[in-house]
């Protein structure tokens, strides 16, 4: 009798087991996914570096070099590869559009989760859901009949550039920054709210001071993706940005982005050739750029939050 | 709870069965019936029809083209990933690619016409213009005989077959700066409709009335021009194979080159009928007249 | 400036935030739909393409893209969903999982054109499923997996303590918290990001091309069948997707109404999207009634 009990007592319970398993499947799911990512970081990573180690190209003339033209061999007698101008492209447009899309994406956010939650939820919620189903090709084709003419007309130029790609761009990304912020700022617990308002604050000041401080880490986050969908974005900015691997040196001159070129070329070139490493290399250094923006925004973040 | 259990037991049970059922009464499609040709997106549609038309004379096979880029296409054919592998450039052309593991069949022929927006009012160039407007030696319409107006240079990406073409038998074998790039015809097209002042270079069925298409040297871009190279800016559209190729990959690529195709799909695509070349040229660019029938 | 005015100020303000992403946002849409409205007909929606004659309908591409999307969600929701509950519930915060999570984030930003040939390589030539769903559906997976894994994780992050601290106390284990209590409350949220994902997923071409491929072969719509080659159910087969014809259209089409298809299937696109929008919101709704009991 008493053994008894204690084999029942000291045998796992049925939650217990479904708790284990529970447990290990989630586990299991993270580990894919873990798994998978850095399986496409190594892959991209062991193509790329190719270009240094078995086409031996230098390293420092790779970032710094302005030619672009992987089927010419310069005076050096080295392949010529220069990245610099699509480094530059890809970060200008991203950096704008991300600059021009923060204000008006959490000031909706703001305005769809505190000021009028009901039509927020009714009308804005859906657009915007919608709007990230448009494809890319379609936001191409719409720059390029609607925002490069506009461009040309008002700031000269042939109107293909960093310009009409950074709208392009804002309106892209808007969709997901908006999305994801709202969610940050509905993480943010009631109580919050009613303690700021119950100590006499105004509405703005509620939130200035208090709701989007909290949610800064939420809303930086939501950056990031933004930026890292302009960053990734190929098809669209390819049709506006006049893909032209020349150094930017106006808004309104045809620039290239490294998904742009990366996009155009890779169908063009033959596996293994140095004209397709490079075209990996540019991935590459797409990757450790995101990695940068990753972690600098992650330093604000850390800095701006509030101390739980 | 328990009856729930049962039911979804026999649930699983009716779909296992259901499942082994429609297997066994599928149509059966050996492996060797299907091929894959993979690469230009500029020969996609000529072959994709073909295949269609040849499914439906051969029942049971299938063949299933893809685009991709030539690139893709020559290096997938050689690591014999695919049966077929579409080009507009030759594989000697091609960097990377190892020619003696490949074997040609070339099906069509497509010309290469220089365009322009219709605003710089210039409907021809010479040569020499050509190459002096794409080296950037001339940056006004002007200086060529246009109105006054800024061009801008459009340019296929670099490596692609129609930029290749052009590069060496349109600006003779100079390099063109360093400018906007586009990777499709149908972009290319678009874009130098609707700005002033471009000029970029297009297969000859996209030419339409929103563009200008360029006479060169007094020559007329068209079809009997290309025939007899007197439209020296052409080239042949390839459907590459391995050494040996599939049975299946022998006998379609045969049907696209029979005079049943060439007179009707590769005309109809816009393209030039293998048929109607009166020289032939080969990766060096060395041109030589046919000698009295093709194939 | 008193407390006052500046409330009345910044409010004001986001008011027209709010109502000029609005304008923009209508204007965008449309544009779209009114271009591609007159193109779109029964006969547009169900006949198959034509490569170079005028007529051509969308029928296969918007077959394909919906079943497209189902399977893709059928693989990725699962793993986002276990990937999201362990991130959230079961993580520590350490080095690790903030490693786990940048990478995650950093896989958002590569062109999916790279994804795609990832994919091409891995599943199209390595795995030998061929151009094929599948091989769309798994490429797909990968380029979804980090947007819904984030939103799913920032869903359940979303759901207050409160709510885990009642379920432990009431004698259930933590797993059993989650799936019974906390995941309920968060479905609406999760669903905002599955609808997110899904239209991403709608709109993507250049991971599509190299996997999926760009050749819709017809289809015997009488043939359920999927082993079939023609069958619409086979996963086997090539297929392309709607947005793929748009930009196959767009950039080499040679049809002489290739504007009006571009449009028109533009327009089927984004009112597709909106259907599925509608759709999964009603469903979500009826559900998280039955599951919250509220």
């Amino acid at each position: 009798m008493n053994n008894k009990l204690q084999k029942q007592l000291l045998k796992r319970s049925k939650a217990a087991k479904l708790e284990r398993l529970g447990k290990t499947v989630s586990f299991l799911a993270l580990m894919l996914i873990t798994v998978t990512v850095f399986a496409i970081i190594i892959f991209v990573a062991s193509k790329g570096l190719s270009t240094f180690f078995s086409n031996h190209v230098n390293v420092i003339d790779f970032l710094t070099g302005k030619d672009w033209n992987p089927n010419v061999t310069n005076s050096k007698g080295q392949p010529e590869v220069g990245v610099l101008p699509m480094i530059s492209g890809s970060f200008v447009v991203t950096v704008l559009s991300a600059i021009l899309a923060t204000p008006f994406a959490i000031g909706t956010a703001i305005f769809m989760t505190e000021i009028s939650p009901h039509r927020g939820a009714k009308i804005l919620q859906p657009v915007i859901e919608l709007l990230v189903g448009i494809p890319s090709v379609v936001y191409g084709f719409i720059g390029l009949t609607v925002v490069v003419p506009a461009v040309r007309s008002i700031f000269g130029g042939s109107g293909f550039g960093i310009l009409a790609g950074t709208f392009v761009l804002f309106v892209m990304i808007l969709p997901t920054v908006t999305s994801m912020s709202v969610d940050a700022l509905r993480s943010v617990p009631r109580y919050y709210r009613e303690a700021a308002l119950a100590l006499g604050a105004t509405q703005w000041q509620t939130i200035y001071k208090v709701v989007l401080r909290a949610a800064t880490p939420g809303m930086l986050t939501a950056i990031v993706f933004g930026m890292a969908r302009a960053f990734g974005e190929a098809l669209a900015v390819q049709m506006v940005i006049g893909n032209a691997a020349l150094l930017p040196h106006s808004l309104v001159s045809p620039a290239s982005t490294l998904t742009s070129v990366l996009t155009t070329g890779i169908g063009n070139t033959v596996m293994g050739s140095l004209q397709n490493n490079a075209l990996w290399s540019l991935a590459l250094v797409l990757l450790v750029m995101s990695l940068i923006f990753n972690l600098v925004i992650r330093l604000i973040g850390r800095k701006g939050a509030m101390s739980k | 709870m328990q009856k729930k259990r049962w039911i979804e037991c026999l649930l699983l049970v009716g779909l296992i069965i259901l499942g082994g059922w429609a297997y066994q009464t599928r149509q059966i499609n050996k492996a060797n019936m299907t091929i894959t040709a993979v690469g230009s997106t500029a020969l996609q549609p000529l072959v994709e029809a073909a295949g269609e038309d040849y499914a439906t004379h051969h029942l049971g096979t299938f063949i299933n083209v893809q685009g991709g880029g030539s690139g893709t296409g020559l290096s997938q054919v050689q690591e014999g990933a695919v049966d077929i592998g579409n080009a507009d450039v030759f594989a000697e052309e091609q960097k990377g690619i190892k020619v003696g593991r490949l074997q040609d069949h070339r099906v069509a022929v497509v010309g290469i016409t220089p365009i322009v927006n219709r605003s710089t009012g210039v409907n021809h160039l010479t040569t020499n213009q050509l190459i002096k407007i794409f080296t950037g030696q001339v940056h006004n319409w002007a200086q060529v005989g246009g109105r006054d107006q800024k061009i801008v240079i459009l340019n296929r990406a670099q490596g692609s077959g129609t930029r290749t073409t052009f590069e060496r038998f349109g600006l003779k074998n100079h390099r063109s700066i360093a400018a906007q790039e586009q990777d499709s015809s149908g972009m290319v097209r678009q874009i130098v409709a609707t700005t002033p002042g471009s000029i970029s270079y297009v297969g000859f069925s996209y030419v339409d009335k929103t563009v200008q298409a360029i006479r060169l040297n007094g020559v007329e871009p068209t079809n009997q021009n290309v025939a007899d190279n007197s439209w020296p800016i052409w080239s042949y559209e390839h459907m590459y194979t391995g050494l040996k190729p599939q049975p299946l990959a022998q006998k379609f690529i045969k049907y696209v080159q029979s005079k049943e195709i060439q007179n009707s799909l590769v005309r109809r695509l816009g393209y030039i009928s293998m048929a109607d070349m009166k020289v032939t040229r080969d990766g060096q660019g060395r041109v030589q007249e046919v000698e009295a029938s093709h194939e | 400036m008193s407390p006052k005015t500046s409330n009345q100020i910044a409010i004001s303000m986001l008011y027209v935030i709010a109502s000029t992403i609005v304008v923009i946002l209508a204007a965008l849409l449309g544009y779209i739909i009114i271009s591609g409205l007159p193109a779109i007909s029964w006969h547009f929606l169900t006949s198959p393409a034509r490569a170079f004659t005028s007529g051509g309908g969308v029928g296969i591409q918007l077959f394909n893209s919906f079943y497209l999307l189902i399977l893709t969600m059928l693989i990725s929701f699962p793993i986002a969903l276990g990937a999201g509950i362990y991130l959230n519930e079961y993580a520590k915060q350490n080095w690790v999982t903030a490693l786990v999570r940048s990478a995650i984030e950093i896989l958002s930003s590569l062109p999916s054109v790279v994804v795609g040939l990832f994919g091409f390589l891995i599943f199209v030539v390595q795995f030998g499923f061929g151009f094929s769903i599948l091989s769309g559906a798994f490429a797909l997976t990968f380029f979804n997996l980090p947007l819904l894994t984030r939103s799913i994780e920032e869903a359940l992050a979303a759901v207050p303590d409160a709510q885990r601290e009642g379920g432990l106390a009431l004698g259930l284990s933590k797993w059993e918290t989650v799936l019974h209590i906390i995941v309920p409350a968060a479905l609406p949220a999760i669903l905002t990001g599955v609808i997110l994902s899904a239209g991403r997923i709608f709109g993507e071409a250049a991971a599509l091309i190299f996997t999926a491929g760009q050749s819709a072969p017809a289809l015997n719509f009488t043939d359920w069948n999927p082993f079939n080659m023609a069958s619409p159910l086979n996963p086997m087969r090539p297929a392309e997707t709607l947005a793929v014809h748009i930009w196959k259209i767009n950039s080499e089409g040679i049809m002489p109404d290739a504007k009006a298809i571009s449009s028109g299937a533009s327009a089927v696109l984004v009112i597709s999207v909106l259907g599925f929008n509608l759709l999964a919101r009603f469903v979500g709704h009826r559900l998280f009634k039955r599951l919250t009991a509220g």
